[in-house]
């Protein structure tokens, strides 16, 4: 079964000088190109590396520079990057898709002298604000489209800088070993990686990572998966993102497998089932998205077809998560799988690239529990993680067989974790990042002494030893009585009701929880239509009283499931209302990505929190609204306000009395 | 690598010493008493982008119709590549390497792109349909062949993802890209564009004129190219030439022709 861990050194040119040794003629890079999948062998990806990497230090580039990689996943970029650090240099990957102000800042902020980067529109990015850069020396590109007439005075192809280094290769024999030797002196602890966190307030910041970091986290990812040198992974996130580090650069080069690099962006989805990965990761809308397009599809098939999807996707949702589990499963019940796998499961993930998929992974936010569910019946492996850049991603991830949608899993392996008094989560594990580039400040009020390392979220351990994220540390509140108050949890949960649009959630020092929420306007607009209840409006609906008996019984669901939870029993519902106007960017109450600014809202609305607080049952509202074309009006309305019923807490008293 | 690129330090230098590619004498055609052209004489210098402009009815279609011998004109004399001949034939447009584009897209609705593409390289297979339908020894090795080059057009266009769409699925401004790559499949000298940003949305144009000179820049493609967009041909042309009424008011750089009193008045009427 597991391969044992491939050895080979701490830093990644010493794994590729083993991997080319002993994985030479095994693949290790595809790219679709001209419609074919093209193969480097990790012999020739040494081979690669090293002619850019004797080409750059030809350029001036010497150990401790810093160089930006600019593009969308290529080869020749993940290359650049390992052909810098074999030069003792640190490359900095930016996302391909910042705004020339934000690219302007990191690369001076990170003191780049090189930009590696993809095509013509990275160039001219960068040679945009070159004024205001005062360190970068040398621009090196990928794809030479379009940039014939550019003054090539700063601007090189890959393939010439290469060139350059196979003839200083060619006319000195001892060159190759030279560099080699200077490549092996690089060690664990130096940095391997600068990675720009995207950061939500104020100015990015550098993650360093040390090889080491990356290294050992990348190891023992493997093995907890059992990966080895036979994976295929498909490279289509942003090269930036601490993810794709890790799961195209790092896991592979440790394990020798794989990276297959899409045409493009817009062609993901076909070259995802050309190459039919082993080890795929996605975020959570990746999943929904394609799990949407299935469904849609499948309304357009023929009858008979449609049926049968139906019937073998019931089957599956009883017994397929059980199987995949290894639990028990009657004969009669396998053999229908069986059956279902072949007739529709199976041409269903090969559509979907999933048929060689060993284990898949999401993470980055909560995915529906049916999503979630839909793709485990499939007999997909897909698991949830949870990581963050400081950490080299692992934090905790979900063993085989141990799979509940709403946790992120258990710690993983070497990495220590504790809860904060504030409920924040806390790890040290050999993954933590070795500081912020050139910011003191935010190193120390991250790590602290003793490398313990702030993840800035809330969470919670279940009595099954698995970690629950609840919300970001800074909104968690407490309500009068103690219980704990994790907003964005509730919402969360009232949310995955594809009736209920957006939620906000109030209690923080109050006495009780209480709601305010938004329909989902083509939801609840269908479910109108098919009941006969004619309505004229987005506010008419809101306020209609079947609409209120529906959203009370998935507040009371929501309650019900809460009252299961031990630490969370104590936040149920009380109190909601149906607002009676739709959450606008517009009107500054939802970010421009479509996130709730709660003190925003708390503070326009205040009228109505008072009223879901003093006990009354109706409240008469003005609201000021704008436009979209700037005018100003305002909405009145006369909003109901709703008790709901809470439920005892059934599990965790029960878990208490036990322990006692 | 795009293969189709030639070396990085080719420099532009060579633009100034052109030579004249396609060379049209007194040129006239008429259908029945209508006359479309009345003795218009211009030439198209190698490597150039230059393009027909003119109100509704100028005779610009016709003129690019005459160059592709669609049409037969009745007097004068048409040099291309050094050989005068007194009217074009389509056949001899395409083997001496005149492709062009329509001005309401004309490909294989139901077809796909690789396989639109693949058909703009039906002049240069040799096997025969024997050979072809066999699909073995030399016909395969030609295909492939064909099919490689079909594959550098779809990277250059960036059409990658469409490969395999039917074309009559593909939004009008794909669909326009399409044409265009089909029409450099011939591996053209020339190339003739009818309106190839006609009912283009603004971003759909600055692509479109984005491939417009990388073909002009990178293959080295001339290009005659017939606009109604002033701002795209005034960018995008070193040449401009405008028919009016069937006849030649003026030929120029695209700033003379901007100023030219009698282009003014053709193009916003003057009273009489």
């Amino acid at each position: 079964m597991a391969e044992p861990p491939v050895t080979g050194g701490d830093t990644f040119p010493k794994i590729l000088f083993h991997n080319a040794r002993v994985y030479g003629q095994r693949p290790a890079v595809r790219e679709k190109e001209f419609g074919i999948w093209q193969t480097w062998t990790w012999a020739d990806v040494l081979e690669e590396v090293r002619a850019l990497s004797l080409g750059l230090k030809q350029l001036g580039c010497v150990a401790g520079d810093k160089v930006a990689v600019i593009g969308a996943n290529r080869p020749q970029l993940y290359w650049s990057m390992v052909a810098v650090q074999a030069l003792g240099g640190v490359p900095v990957p930016l996302y391909a898709d910042s705004i020339a102000d934000e690219m302007a800042y990191v690369l001076n902020h990170a003191e780049a002298r090189f930009a590696v980067v993809e095509d013509q529109e990275q160039v001219d990015k960068v040679l945009e604000i070159s004024g205001e850069l005062n360190q970068l020396q040398h621009i090196l590109y990928d794809d030479p489209k379009g940039l014939r007439d550019y003054d090539k005075k700063r601007l090189s192809s890959i393939a010439h800088v290469q060139e350059i280094g196979r003839q200083i290769l060619a006319s000195d024999p001892t060159v190759a070993q030279a560099w080699k030797q200077d490549a092996e002196q690089v060690e664990g602890g130096d940095v391997a990686v600068m990675l720009y966190t995207s950061g939500t307030t104020g100015r990015p910041k550098g993650v360093m990572l040390t090889y080491d970091n990356l290294v050992i986290s990348a190891r023992n990812a493997n093995d907890f998966d059992h990966l080895n040198e036979t994976e295929d992974v498909l490279a289509y996130l942003p090269m930036a993102w601490v993810g794709d580090h890790v799961f195209s650069l790092a896991q592979a080069y440790c394990a020798g497998y794989c990276v297959n690099c899409p045409e493009s962006l817009e062609t993901v989805l076909t070259d995802r089932k050309e190459i039919a990965p082993t080890y795929f990761f996605a975020p959570p809308r990746v999943f929904e998205g394609l799990l949407t397009h299935v469904m849609v599809r499948m309304e357009d098939a023929s009858k008979t077809k449609k049926k049968m999807f139906d019937y073998f996707l019931r089957v599956a949702d009883r017994v397929g998560e059980r199987i995949l589990n290894g639990e028990k499963v009657s004969l009669k019940d396998r053999l229908l799988y069986a059956i279902g796998e072949f007739c529709v499961f199976g041409p269903l993930k090969n559509q979907m690239g999933f048929s060689r998929i060993k284990v898949a992974y999401t993470a980055g936010e909560a995915i529906g529990p049916e999503i979630f569910r839909f793709y485990r019946s499939m007999g997909i492996n897909l698991k949830q993680l949870y990581g963050q850049t400081e950490s080299a991603v692992y934090i905790t991830s979900q063993p085989d067989g141990e799979i509940y949608p709403d946790t992120v899993g258990r710690p993983f392996k070497d990495v220590e974790i504790k809860i904060a008094e504030n409920g924040e989560v806390l790890y040290r594990s050999p993954g933590s990042f070795k500081a912020y580039f050139k910011n003191e400040e935010a190193t120390t009020s991250t790590k602290d002494a003793e490398g313990w390392v702030k993840t800035g979220d809330a969470g919670i351990f279940l009595e099954n030893g698995h970690l629950k994220i609840i919300d970001r540390a800074k909104d968690v509140g407490k309500l009068t009585d103690g219980a704990m108050f994790a907003p964005k949890y509730l919402e969360n949960k009232l949310k995955f009701f594809p009736n209920i649009k957006e939620a906000v959630a109030f209690g923080h020092e109050k006495d009780f929880v209480a709601v305010f929420i938004n329909i989902d306007l083509i939801a609840v607009g269908n479910w109108a239509e098919r009941n006969n209840i004619s309505y004229a409006s987005y506010q008419e609906l809101a306020a209609n009283p079947r609409v209120y008996e529906m959203i009370q019984s998935h507040v009371e669901q929501v309650n019900r499931d809460l009252a299961q939870e031990p630490m969370m029993s104590g936040s149920q519902i009380s109190r909601f209302l149906v607002l009676h106007k739709e959450l606008d960017p517009d009107d500054g109450e939802l970010t421009r990505t479509q996130k709730v600014r709660r003190s925003f809202i708390a503070e326009r609305y205040a009228p109505l929190i008072e009223a879901l607080y003093d006990g009354s049952t109706h409240k008469h509202v003005v609201t000021q609204v704008s436009f979209e074309d700037g005018r100003i009006g305002s909405i009145e309305a006369d909003v109901e306000i709703r008790d709901v019923q809470t439920f005892p807490a059934t599990h965790a008293g029960a878990y208490q009395e036990a322990a006692e | 690598m795009n293969v189709l690129v030639s070396p990085e330090d080719k420099t532009g230098t060579q633009r100034k010493e052109r030579e004249v590619l396609l060379d049209l004498e007194n040129v006239s055609l008429s259908f029945g008493g209508v006359k479309a052209i009345t003795n218009i004489s211009f030439d198209i210098q190698r490597g150039e982008i230059r393009a027909i402009i003119g109100p509704n009815g100028a005779g610009k279609t016709s003129m690019l119709n005459v160059i592709n011998g669609f049409y037969q004109p009745q007097q004068g004399r048409i040099t291309f590549n050094g050989k005068t001949r007194r009217a074009m034939k389509p056949h001899l447009a395409v083997s001496q390497g005149i492709a062009r584009t329509f001005q309401n897209v004309a490909l294989f609705k139901g077809m796909s792109t690789l396989d639109n593409i693949m058909a703009g390289r039906a002049t240069r297979m040799h096997r025969n349909m024997f050979w072809q339908i066999l699909y073995y020894g030399p016909a395969r090795a030609e295909e492939i062949e064909h099919r490689k080059k079909v594959e550098e057009i779809i990277d250059f266009l960036e059409i990658q993802h469409i490969r395999r769409t039917p074309v009559g699925k593909l939004p009008y401004g794909l669909q326009k890209r399409v044409e265009l790559a089909r029409a450099l499949a011939m591996e053209p000298e020339l190339l003739l564009l009818d309106e190839p940003m006609a009912g283009m949305n603004l971003e759909e144009k600055e692509d479109m004129s984005r491939f417009i000179l990388d073909v002009n820049d990178q293959l080295g493609t001339t290009i005659a190219l017939i606009e109604h967009d002033m701002g795209v041909v005034m960018d995008l042309s070193d040449r401009v030439v405008v028919l009016d009424y069937g006849r030649k008011i003026a030929d120029g750089a695209p700033e003379e022709v901007q100023n030219n009193q009698e282009v003014i008045d053709a193009y916003l009427g003057v009273s009489h």
